[in-house]
């Protein structure tokens, strides 16, 4: 096997971060504060990178407040099917609530209410995201843009030691670091459906730490779409809330609630039109509503929509496991891989733990990013510290197994007509609404089928030439193994449950109330995790407050 | 989709070169950015976000518009407030207010539960704002 051995940039560092949206932010400043030395690569740009550069998010921002935070718990307890953790949702709130707080110090413009306070309940993605990228720098992390990971890199004992990557605006040449440990924090997968700001997220992480032998979670939770204009991918459902829906002819349809979303999924399956006209929004409240979203308006002022007035005509687009929940299974408080000297932060990590079977949406997915970020940056500079030295270079082993090897002799270099047919084909497994939203056992095996081949196609793949279609046909071959652990895992759950809807098996089923783990490239393996989840008991004060028998505990304003 | 690098406006700093996170756009021969990807393109407007000069413009479309379509066409979208109509709502850019302080919005249901102190519904402006709004009041508890 052979290698381009030239090295663009060869670095060494304490700490490597891959990716950066907000998880890899926060990971890198946490790093920082203990004292490790940090370098962060993104595919893009760190500030505009990512699912809330570009949408921004509202969040779990909750006072110190123990009743309304235990409330926060039991609510998303129920919503997310009764599979997360509640030690971990503590956490959550607390380290939220304390890294917001910080950002306000930093000087993030949150807007006040009339009283002068300040609401730290959202943000603004363009802006939250180059307040971080300051923060970052000024904390003497060494940015490296467009600077995609193509591999980890290991000592002889398998132990993360770095990784190594392309430099896509220096000619495509390689770069190389050798770290103490690595924070993976590259995002879900969206699988290049062209939802608003996902097309960086194509699963590379969860590719890498599988190729060393890491489990996933929560992978059969993955079938989430958002609504966006038919001309457009804007998938911001915020203000959908005050949308009605109507069909081709302006008549009216019953779109409320979980019902209501599914009817509308429905109808598009079937290629009938949904429209949408945000009139149950209050006269008073339209010039707020544009002010807190410019992204909801941007688009439809483009193409001279008023949505207030005008229905216009929707689509789904689907959003993967950016929105879902699935992702690298986590084994401790500081968010170890179960991988030596790997962590993972933010949307490559499964959010099960606080959001469970639904999808998280910004609010939760915001700040998990931000939570997680602040643990595996400090376990990873924690793991560094106590490693000492770095191995020698001469040891690192690189990780990295499809399409990244050389072509045999007499074989030929993957061609860019060769990886555009495999996104292709999985696309067409996973993106539409009749395969992907409403899932049965038939349809299911059917795709498998379609992906395990593909898979072993892609498992020989040798090496393209050109440094762009190198990073496709790993991002390519990222997005087959993505969607092989969502459907393997879809397969096994048996039932439905949050986002996981089985048409064959409408009902919730007592017996799947445990996660279920995936792992494997060649051979997939699907088995219930042993870590069964942590409820609100019966009986404690939590559950007194979530029952609602607990008003005189609540806080007058 | 990314549909025009106006060459009257651009002032040459590669700046779109250097934030687009999919990597749409060249350095050009002439000093202006050349749109090398259009395909790459994911329609997140960051580019227009960051162009100092609101030079410009991401049509709302996720697939490309034909020549003469009215999305192209630089004096209309000029005419039209349209070029660094982002950035003006986002509030980037010298004298502006950040957008983000104005980011209150209605209080919907299934968000985020709001602290004890705030009201249900804010359409307030900042204190350093002096747009007059309205206070509709409501509190959560």
């Amino acid at each position: 096997m052979t290698r381009p051995t030239q090295t663009g940039l060869s670095l060494d560092t304490d700490v490597m971060v891959l990716g950066g949206g907000p998880a890899g932010a926060w990971a890198a400043i946490s790093a920082a504060e203990a004292g490790a030395r940090v370098v962060l690569a993104d595919k893009g740009y760190l500030g505009t990178s990512g699912a809330a550069a570009s949408g921004g998010n509202n969040l779990w921002y909750l006072p110190e407040d123990e009743s309304l935070r235990a409330r926060a718990v039991a609510d998303r307890e129920a919503l997310g099917g009764r599979l997360t953790d509640r030690r971990w949702m503590e956490r959550v709130q607390t380290e939220t609530y304390r890294q917001i707080n910080r950002l306000a110090e930093w000087g993030y413009p949150f807007p006040r209410d009339e009283h002068g306070n300040e609401r730290r309940s959202s943000l603004q993605g363009p802006e939250y995201m180059r307040r971080l990228r300051r923060k970052v720098h000024r904390s003497g992390v060494h940015i490296l843009d467009h600077h995609p990971a193509l591999e980890l890199l290991t000592d002889a004992d398998g132990t993360v030691s770095g990784a190594a990557g392309l430099r896509r605006q220096e000619g495509w040449t390689r770069w190389q670091a050798r770290a103490g440990a690595v924070v993976l924090a590259t995002g879900g997968c969206a699988f290049l459906s062209g939802a608003f700001g996902l097309n960086v997220d194509t699963g590379d992480g969860h590719l890498m730490a599988a190729e060393l032998g890491a489990e996933l979670s929560g992978m059969e939770f993955s079938s989430v779409y958002g609504r966006s204009p038919a001309f457009g991918n804007h998938t911001k459902g915020l203000m959908m809330q005050f949308a009605s829906y109507y069909d081709a002819s302006g008549r009216p349809l019953e779109a409320e609630g979980h019902k209501g979303a599914e009817l509308i999924a429905r109808r598009l399956a079937a290629g009938r039109p949904v429209h949408a006209r945000l009139d149950r929004a209050p006269t008073a409240l339209r010039q707020s509503m544009r002010q807190a979203q410019p992204n909801y308006f941007l688009p439809l002022d483009k193409a001279g929509v008023d949505p207030f007035d005008e229905a216009y005509p929707l689509r789904l687009v689907f959003e993967g496991t950016v929105r879902g929940t699935g992702g690298l299974r986590l084994l401790t408080p500081d968010c170890a891989t179960g991988v030596p000297g790997l962590y993972a932060a933010g949307d490559v990590a499964t959010r099960e733990l606080v959001t469970g079977a639904a999808s998280g949406g910004g609010s939760l997915n915001g700040a998990w990013a931000i939570s997680s970020g602040t643990w595996a940056g400090g376990g990873a500079a924690r793991f560094a510290r106590n490693r000492g030295a770095l191995p020698p270079r001469h040891n690192l082993r690189p990780a990295g197994t499809t399409a990244l090897r050389a072509a045999p002799p007499g074989g030929h270099p993957t061609t860019r007509a060769e990886v555009d047919e495999t996104v292709t084909t999985v696309q067409k497994e996973v993106l539409p609404l009749d395969r992907n939203y409403f899932r049965t056992a038939d349809r299911l095996h059917t795709s498998l089928r379609t992906l395990d081949t593909l898979w072993g196609r892609l498992a020989d793949q040798p090496a393209a030439t050109d440094g762009r279609t190198m990073l496709r046909a790993r991002e390519a071959a990222a997005m087959t193994a993505h969607a092989r652990w969502m459907y393997r895992a879809a397969l096994a759950r048996e039932e439905s449950r949050g986002v996981h809807r089985r048409d064959d098996r409408p009902g919730t089923a007592a017996r799947f109330e445990h996660r279920l783990m995936v792992s494997g490239l060649e051979q997939l393996d699907v088995r219930a995790d042993p870590v069964l989840p942590v409820l609100t008991a019966k009986g404690t004060r939590a559950a007194r407050i979530a029952a609602g028998d607990a008003s005189q505990e609540r806080r007058v304003s | 989709m990314i549909e025009l690098v106006s060459s009257q406006r651009c002032i040459g700093c590669d700046k779109c070169v250097h934030v687009c996170p999919t990597n749409v756009f060249d350095r050009g021969a002439d000093g202006i950015p050349v749109i090398a990807r259009q395909d790459d393109c994911q329609t997140c407007f960051m580019c227009e976000a960051y162009c100092p000069v609101d030079a410009l413009f991401v049509a709302p479309t996720t697939h490309p518009q034909p020549a003469d379509a009215p999305l192209r066409d630089e004096s209309r979208l000029a005419g039209s407030d349209l070029l660094g109509s982002y950035r003006a709502r986002i509030g980037w850019g010298r004298g502006r207010t950040p957008g983000a302080r104005f980011a209150v919005g209605p209080e919907l249901p299934g968000a985020t539960p709001a602290t004890p102190t705030t009201t249900t519904l804010t359409a307030t402006a900042p204190a350093d704002s002096a747009t007059p709004t309205p206070h509709p009041k409501g509190t959560t508890q």
